[in-house]
């Protein structure tokens, strides 16, 4: 009995501590609070265990150079394992501490904080993932995609094969294969329009999850279909998986292209490696590989500090986009402060700072983004890499596609929201 | 509660199936209401206002799982997929009827009930874990099911958002309106267990739980009680779900997935099984504890770890510790949170001449 009480008591007073110690914190001056919500366990860990640490990276970066002027980033972190509830909760505390911007990661965390985000006036950025309506700044105000769409990435893809087979599409033939989920299947109506425009035929393969086997479905493309070109848009483990069928069917890893979750090195690691991924093509939103200027002073600023770099940073493709995410975060910051004469901003003023956003690179790694008050995806800007020796090597330079007929599915799926 | 028992005396089985066991508890009950609807909604600010929502959404799944669970004896790791079923019933019919919560609520409910009527027929001639197998096939189903047919899932990536509930034409936004909002149907949803468990039916539901052989060799149509079981069980879960996504303004497939049965399936056994409180206690407890954790080991861990090491471990600790403390409890009391209560009850009881 009193065994029990005790451990009450010490539950109590460490939850007690805990927010304490939490609280304090936040009361200081001249601060802004970016509220980071995050994933390092759950079904998505492997792309937040690379991608959070970067965040944070960058932020430390930007109040070590100084880049929002008198200011100092606060960048709290919650966890939450892609789950819908705790996600919520871990919002309503950010907001607490007084956020007025958050990274969210998850495509139902963001619909579930959509409606609040524009009650409480705080921007939300999901790059990747996300609602594809919400390149649409009227509709969706304070939710910032900034990265392309699933439909844009689809486009994309299509304009890259156009490319590849000699500028014409006419009587061609495109396999698309996805992961059988809702984010799997959302580029196709962008993709059937176009082959009815661009007169190639289409053929979808499904790979249902968790997308381990798909012998069935690769022994379709490559020995009865005979695709001119192949559109993956898979996660999880089954881009590494196809990428070893192709290579097992003896189909050229070149004229395979990846969408963005089917291209960061842990896939083609699991695959087998650098050498039996080679020719494969993969879409990024946030530049491949360490060929960037922010990159070599992020690890200068951990030698200085004497410590070794995270582990994540080899994970280029994950890493990078970290970097992309807070990196445009803080642009947005530093225009608003412009905008306030230096005055702490609020979240109208980040929304505006975010939509004067044109052509801010960083070096190569962040795409030429002209995000507007009506186009919050900034246009829906991605890049090829190509699998070249032991590296990602670009392809292409950064290009979008269709514009028209992506926001045609824009609109009609704001019919349906 | 702690109240004296002495000098009441009952004479009837009428009086000894009374919801309020004795006199005063009527006063107990009418205290905490005063509690719970006047006092919680203004003390508390919006993020622990936010905490409690999410924890009473929980207990009305965890009171319908433990009527089929901890009443009937009948597993089932199908929760998720049936309060997906109500969510997105209610989702459809606000969407394209713009129907209020008085009805889709309900609905949502009674949808969910035929769904578990389904899903409950091959309980009649298959127990315990090849039932669980048999409903977590459900799960799936269900699951593939609201992806692949767009007129159930509507929405791009199978979501549909959905407006907040409003009452007399007012939509309740703030964070204590919805705590009354929900705080109503948890009230119905104890009062309507409270109810059911002494009935002709809960007893029914008991009889088969201890003894399903015996139970038929006294006149219990058993089929049909576990029909009743499934049915009323998937009500519960149903109504859970339109809670869940009024809630969070959406109704989405990934927040209903086998990971959330599982949630369910723990609340219930910390709980305790065939315990209305239990169902509240483990409700509670497996939607907070996470939380908690991570209050204890953001405020202790800057003493072990530096901020970035903090980030990347607190997380996964946080489900070791979680992990842990679930077996711990276990351990201590195989009966659930409801048995620990009752012993602090009982210890108090005779205090301080206890012997």
């Amino acid at each position: 009995m009193t065994r029990i009480l005790k451990t009450a008591l010490a539950l109590t007073v460490g939850a007690a501590t805990g927010l304490g110690l939490a609280g304090s914190a936040a009361a200081q001056q001249k601060k802004i609070v970016i509220g980071v919500t995050c994933d390092r366990t759950g079904p998505t860990q492997i792309v937040g265990t690379v991608l959070c640490p970067a965040e944070h990276d960058y932020f430390d970066f930007a109040n070590a150079n100084h880049l929002l002027d008198g200011y100092t980033i606060d960048h709290p972190e919650i966890e939450t394992g892609y789950k819908v509830p705790p996600a919520v909760e871990a919002y309503q505390r950010q907001k607490q501490e007084g956020a007025i911007m958050m990274p969210i990661y998850g495509t139902p965390q963001t619909h579930a904080l959509n409606e609040r985000l524009e009650a409480d006036k705080i921007v939300g950025t999901t790059p990747g993932f996300g609602i594809a309506a919400s390149a649409d700044g009227k509709k969706y105000p304070y939710l910032f995609p900034i990265a392309a769409s699933y439909f844009s990435q689809g486009a994309a893809a299509v304009k890259f094969a156009k490319d590849q087979l000699g500028g014409s599409l006419k009587g061609k033939k495109i396999a698309y294969i996805y992961f059988d989920n809702p984010a799997g299947t959302e580029p196709i109506p962008v993709i059937k329009d176009l082959a009815a425009q661009e007169g190639f035929e289409l053929r979808t393969f499904a790979v249902p999850p968790p997308g381990i086997d798909l012998s069935a479905q690769m022994l379709d493309i490559t020995q009865r279909f005979h695709p001119d070109f192949v559109i993956s848009h898979l996660f999880g483990s089954s881009p590494a998986q196809s990428i070893k069928a192709f290579k097992a069917n003896g189909y050229p890893l070149s004229k395979v292209v990846g969408l963005v979750w089917a291209s960061s090195e842990a896939d083609i690691k699991a695959a087998g490696g650098w050498g039996v991924a080679q020719g494969y093509n993969t879409m990024q939103f946030a530049g491949a590989g360490d060929d960037y200027p922010v990159r070599q002073s992020i690890k200068a600023m951990y030698k200085k500090e004497g410590k070794s770099l995270p582990a994540g940073m080899d994970t280029t493709v994950y890493y990078n986009r970290g970097l992309f995410n807070a990196a445009i975060e803080v642009q947005a910051l530093s225009n608003a402060l412009k905008l306030t004469n230096g005055k702490p901003p609020t979240g109208t003023d980040v929304k505006q700072g975010m939509e004067q956003i044109h052509g801010f690179t960083l070096g190569g790694l962040v795409p030429p983004l002209q995000i507007t008050a009506a186009d919050h995806e900034g246009g829906g800007w991605v890049r090829i890499f190509q699998v070249k020796g032991n590296g990602f090597v670009p392809a292409t330079g950064w290009f979008n596609a269709y514009r028209d007929v992506v926001w045609q599915q824009v609109k009609a799926a704001e019919q349906t929201q | 509660m702690f109240h004296r028992e002495a000098g009441v005396f009952k004479t009837s089985y009428a009086a000894d199936m009374a919801l309020y066991p004795l006199p005063i508890a009527k006063w107990t009950v009418a205290a905490f209401a005063g509690l719970f609807i006047a006092v919680v909604p203004l003390a508390f600010g919006e993020y622990a206002l936010s905490l409690i929502n999410l924890c009473l959404i929980a207990v009305v799944g965890a009171l319908g799982l433990n009527i089929l669970l901890g009443y009937t004896g009948q597993i089932s790791i199908g929760q998720g997929a049936f309060m997906s079923v109500g969510a997105y019933t209610a989702a459809n019919l606000i969407v394209h009827l713009g129907m209020p919560f008085w009805i889709t609520i309900p609905a949502g409910g009674l949808m969910a009930a035929l769904i578990g009527l389904l899903v409950g027929i091959p309980s009649l001639r298959i127990k315990g874990i090849y039932l669980a197998i048999a409903t977590l096939a459900a799960q799936l189903i269900i699951e593939w099911t609201i992806n692949h047919v767009t007129w159930i899932s509507g929405g791009v990536q199978a979501s549909i958002e959905i407006p907040r509930p409003s009452l007399f034409g007012h939509p309740i936004t703030s964070e204590a309106g919805i705590y009354l909002f929900l705080m109503f149907f948890v009230v119905l949803a104890i009062v309507g267990t409270l109810n059911l468990v002494r009935s002709r039916i809960g007893r029914a539901f008991i009889a088969i739980r201890d003894q399903d052989i015996a139970a038929e060799i006294i006149g219990i149509n058993i089929f049909r009680y576990k029909l009743y079981a499934f049915a009323i069980s998937s009500f519960y879960a149903g109504i859970a779900g339109v809670l869940e996504s009024y809630y969070l303004g959406i109704a989405n497939y990934e927040q209903f997935q086998l990971d959330v049965s599982i949630d369910y399936l723990a609340m219930v056994i910390i709980g305790g099984l065939g315990s209305i409180l239990g169902s509240i206690f483990g409700a509670i407890f497996v939607t907070l504890l996470p939380i908690v954790t991570r209050w204890v080991l953001d405020g202790v861990g800057g003493l072990f770890f530096t901020e970035a090491n903090l980030d990347n471990s607190v997380p996964h600790l946080r489900l070791v510790i979680f992990g842990s403390l679930i077996i711990f409890f276990l351990v201590v009391e195989p009966d659930g949170l409801a048995r620990l209560w009752r012993n602090i009850r009982s210890y108090f009881r005779a205090w301080p001449f206890s012997y």
